[in-house]
């Protein structure tokens, strides 16, 4: 019997097949290949999205252990297990909810080998949900490094002028980075003998092993989330991927690494993070205050919303590391935000771009005059940015920096320099882009948003607004893990 | 040990020797073969297969022929390999460029046997007449396009840096017979059992040096590019898999029983030769741009993580190299028989630029080489990931000396990466310079099973890959 773990993460696959035969037997260049694989896509995420939604709903959130667990013996040793947690649930919901909107935003910009682009998100949102549900060290390997090839594709076929360039700085990092990871993960099931995910987070390693192993995947995550200074891939692989690979980049494939953080480093490695801390603290600060200043003298949107991603991951990673209840959840809850925000904003460039084909700010100018709708829609993302009450940035900035000003006060006084820079930048941005007098001739044409637009941007609209008033709904699922895995870190701290 | 001629424990080997001689014959007398020829090579290769797989297990001819389940798991893939080098590699490529010779046939079945006695060596001479059979034939295949230059150039090379190879693996045999007294691998174990003194070391490093040089480890590997290149397409897909498969057994074999009492130094020495052969494979490669030189380096990095796998020693680690080699093969195989099938304008594709566009042209081919070349770079889920996977976990459980190697070769992957993106950049990004002609149809089979195997199907066979590669290597515990 199938799970439903493996239904949500498999069911893309059906798609995948689907397409796959349509290429196969629709004859060559047949004019409605296309249409039918956008349809097919289409419905297969909206699909999954409806299971991941029935899997949220039924998951029990009072329960701090690892739930829809699946597990089947493999070979070597290795098995085939599956299972959600508070930590892991909601990030396959928010990659469930932002694969449909990725194929909407690619239904009209994308009009060169169709199949194959949906073919390549479709496998992608398999890997990505896998990533997450996956308790095996080296299952959730596979699913973690394998999606570096659609990712790949999707920039390298898809992307703007330079996108060989990017497509390459985006592998090679990532994967220099995950390699050392693998040594680290042999090297932990040949001494714990096990690779289970479950049972290596109570495998006590020797101090002297846990310094290696956490920086081994620190080298992997930190590229992943991306963290400074091994953040330089990210710019450039958002600049040229297309809209829809920016939103699955910044909303999703960045999380990955917190989520690891989140699953093996603090859990398996305690005395290591106690160790690292500092660093993560200072890399953090470093993050937030550098890339908010890089952000703020960007001429390319999408680059300065780049930049901007790095330096809202560095809350991230200061809340993960700060060892406390208040701290871990606002790490989640502003991955969870930040995945519906920069997603959101990566499509507001989108739109611009799908009608001008440039990002530059100087082009623009005064859309507001021609696009009212587009314009407010692009203030709430702002808002959301910059960290609005209200909306769900704020919940999470604030929860990351509460928790980890009992850990460090001045990490924290640092941080919140951030919060400022992040208005000056997103507000000069906005300022520049959508107010003021049309003066560019080539705008006055310029159409507000389509009626698949306004449906792209419906479900995150209600997203930002839902996570920021009321907040309670993730911490009710992520309460009890979060918890457990705080108190079984500060045991292993006292210990 | 007494002379015990049990000729049961051959049968392969005399299925063997007999098709090859009754094939020369019948070539040699009949005025031309048809396919019935080829399909007679392919069931003798098979025959040899199931015989090896069934056949019964114990030491024949005074302990120079070891049938156990060692040599019968390398002698299966050995043969399918070649059976599948017999007909739809070779036969369909010389066809269409008229220099299909009889000759072919017979000289695979008798690399094959060659192989075949490799693998079962149980002594000195056993092992060097498995080599020499399988390198003559090899030297012949490397120059059968008669009328190329390339082709002969490719056969000479080979040839002159073989027979060197040959002189120090018999000098090297010599000078472990002269000090330990004995040729048998058991008998020079006993006489060694305390470590082994300088004589026999020095006969030990001849002997790595040699069959250094058929796997085509760094800093042995001079030839290989330059015979990849020259030698006809679908022989290299053949000889890039099978006879490296064989020799890699065999030189398991020999460390392993003949020379475990001296186990650190030819640890240390396997295991520079591994790091060098990754570090050369990853880096020269870059320079390359016609694809078969560049499989030729990337062939190289791969023996590296072999001898890795070697130098961990044990049973996991003679089963990771055993696993990792069927691995490959299958992965090279497949590689050469896309490239083999492949002519654009009555020309061999050959180069990158050659290879511009081909996911528009023939999507089914590049998206072939693509699984191929994720292989070779070892991206799971792919089956060059799980060869890897077997070798690291071997490395890492012998110990930090092998854990350091293993990290060493797996940063030597990431710069390998930049050319196997390269190709899959090229194929997939590239406009197409023009149409390629239609391929031939068994080739295109084989391209595709194997490309299958490599992903999806390696994740289901591996479940009794596992099983059966931990029975054979049972004799290295």
């Amino acid at each position: 019997m199938v799970g439903l773990l493996s239904l949500v993460t498999f069911l893309p696959l059906v798609g995948v097949a689907a397409i796959m035969a349509l290429k196969l037997f629709a004859p060559a260049g047949h004019p409605g290949a296309p249409g039918a694989a956008r349809w097919i896509a289409l419905a297969i995420t909206v699909a999954t999205l409806a299971l991941a939604v029935v899997l949220v709903a039924s998951f029990d959130g009072s329960k701090p252990g690892f739930q829809f667990v699946e597990d089947a013996p493999w070979f070597a040793g290795l098995h085939y297990r599956m299972g959600v947690d508070g930590v892991s649930v909601l990030f396959v919901l928010l990659t469930a909810f932002l694969m449909p909107i990725c194929i909407l935003a690619s239904w009209k910009s994308i009009t060169d080998r169709v199949l194959e682009y949906m073919v390549a998100f479709l496998v992608l949102e398999t890997l990505v949900i896998g990533v997450f549900c996956a308790l095996d060290l080296i299952l959730f390997y596979l699913f973690f490094e394998g999606q570096l090839i659609p990712m790949f594709l999707i920039i390298g076929i898809w992307g703007g002028q330079r996108r060989v360039y990017a497509a390459f700085k985006f592998f090679l990092y990532t994967l220099l980075g995950s390699v050392l990871m693998l040594a680290a993960i042999l090297w932990m099931v040949s001494a714990a003998h096990t690779s289970s995910i479950p049972a290596l987070m109570h495998f006590k390693f020797a101090p002297q092993a846990q310094t290696w192993l956490w920086l081994a995947f620190f080298a992997s995550f930190a590229v992943k989330m991306p963290m400074w200074p091994v953040h330089t891939w990210l710019p450039d692989a958002h600049v040229e991927a297309p809209t829809a690979g920016s939103v699955i980049l910044a909303g999703i494939l960045l999380k990955m690494g917190g989520y690891g953080f989140l699953r093996f480093s603090l859990p398996m490695f305690p005395t290591a993070s106690v160790e690292f801390t500092p660093l993560i603290f200072t890399l953090s600060v470093i993050a937030i205050v550098y890339t908010s200043l890089v952000a703020f003298r960007q001429t390319d949107i999408k680059k300065l919303i780049a930049y901007s991603s790095v330096a809202h991951m560095g809350f991230v990673t200061m809340g993960i590391f700060s060892g406390n209840v208040q701290g871990e959840q606002g790490a989640i809850f502003q991955m969870l935000s930040h995945g519906v925000i920069s997603g959101a904003l990566f499509l507001c460039v989108g739109v611009v771009y799908d009608r001008m084909h440039t990002r530059e700010i100087a082009f623009y100018g005064g859309l507001v005059n021609r696009m009212p709708w587009y314009a407010a829609v692009f203030m709430l993302f702002t808002m959301g940015n910059v960290g609005l009450p209200g909306t769900s940035g704020f919940v999470g900035e604030i929860l990351t920096m509460t928790g980890t000003y009992q850990a460090s006060t001045w990490t924290v006084i640092i941080a919140a320099t951030g919060v400022i820079l992040s208005a000056v930048y997103m507000l000069t941005v906005y300022r520049r882009v959508v107010f003021g007098e049309i003066t560019n001739n080539a705008l006055a044409a310029i159409t507000d948003l389509s009626s698949r637009e306004v449906l792209i941007f419906a479900p995150l609209i209600v997203g930002t607004l839902v996570l920021g008033l009321a907040p309670d709904l993730i911490f009710q699922v992520t309460g009890a893990a979060t918890e457990s895995l705080v108190t079984a870190y500060r045991a292993a701290m006292g210990g | 040990m007494p002379l015990s001629f049990n000729a049961s424990l051959a049968v392969p080997e005399l299925i063997l020797a007999g098709s090859a001689m009754a094939l020369l014959i019948w070539g040699a007398y009949a005025r031309r073969t048809g396919a019935l020829f080829i399909h007679a090579a392919v069931l003798a290769l098979l025959a040899a297969a199931v015989a090896a797989a069934v056949g019964p297990v114990g030491r024949a001819f005074g302990g120079g022929l070891i049938a156990d389940d060692w040599a019968s798991f390398a002698k299966v893939a050995i043969f399918l390999a070649s059976a599948v080098a017999v007909h739809p590699l070779c036969d369909q490529w010389f066809t269409r460029r008229g220099t299909q010779r009889f000759e072919l046939s017979v000289l695979i079945v008798l690399a094959a046997l060659g192989m075949s006695i490799m693998v079962s060596a149980g002594d000195l001479i056993s092992l060097y007449v498995g080599i020499e059979l399988h390198s003559l034939a090899l030297y012949v295949l490397a120059a059968f396009q008669r009328d190329d230059a390339k082709s002969s150039e490719a056969g000479l090379k080979y040839f002159v840096l073989g027979a060197l190879s040959s002189g120090l693996l018999l000098y090297g045999a010599s000078l472990v017979y002269g000090f330990a007294g004995t040729v048998s691998f058991t008998g020079i174990a006993a006489a060694t059992h305390g470590g082994a003194n300088v004589g026999v070391l020095f006969g030990l490093i001849f002997l790595i040096c040699g069959i250094g040089f058929k796997v085509s480890a760094a800093p042995f590997h001079m030839w290989t590019p330059d015979v990849y290149e020259g030698a006809p397409t679908p022989v290299v897909g053949f000889f890039a898999g099978a006879p490296k498969l064989a020799a890699m057994a065999l030189f398991a074999r020999l460390l392993t029983t003949a020379f475990p009492g001296a186990t650190e130094q030819w640890r240390g020495v396997v295991l520079i030769i591994a790091i060098l052969s990754v570090l050369v494979g990853a880096f020269a490669g870059l320079a390359q741009s016609n694809l078969k030189r560049l499989w030729a380096y990337s062939s190289i990095a791969n023996i590296g993580y072999a001898l890795i796998g070697l130098a961990a020693g044990g049973q996991a680690g003679v089963q990771s190299m055993l696993l990792f080699m069927v691995l490959y093969t299958i992965d090279v195989t497949g590689f050469f028989a896309c490239l083999a099938a492949l002519e654009r304008g009555g020309k061999p594709m050959e180069t990158f630029d050659d290879f511009a566009g081909l996911m528009r042209e023939r999507p089914g081919l590049a998206l072939a080489l693509t699984a191929f070349a994720l292989s070779a770079l070892g991206l799971p889920p792919f089956s060059g990931f799980w060869a890897k996977f077997y070798v690291f976990k071997a490395a890492l459980a012998a110990g930090p000396l092998t854990t350091w190697a293993a990290v060493a070769a797996l940063i030597g992957s990431v710069v390998a990466a930049f050319y196997y993106l390269r190709l899959i950049k090229v194929m997939w990004l590239d406009p197409a310079p023009g149409p390629t002609e239609a391929p031939p149809g068994p080739t295109v089979a084989v391209a595709y099973a194997t490309a299958l195997f490599a992903f999806p199907a390696v994740m289901a066979a591996l479940i009794f890959l596992d099983r059966w590669s931990a029975i054979a290597a049972a004799f290295a515990r």
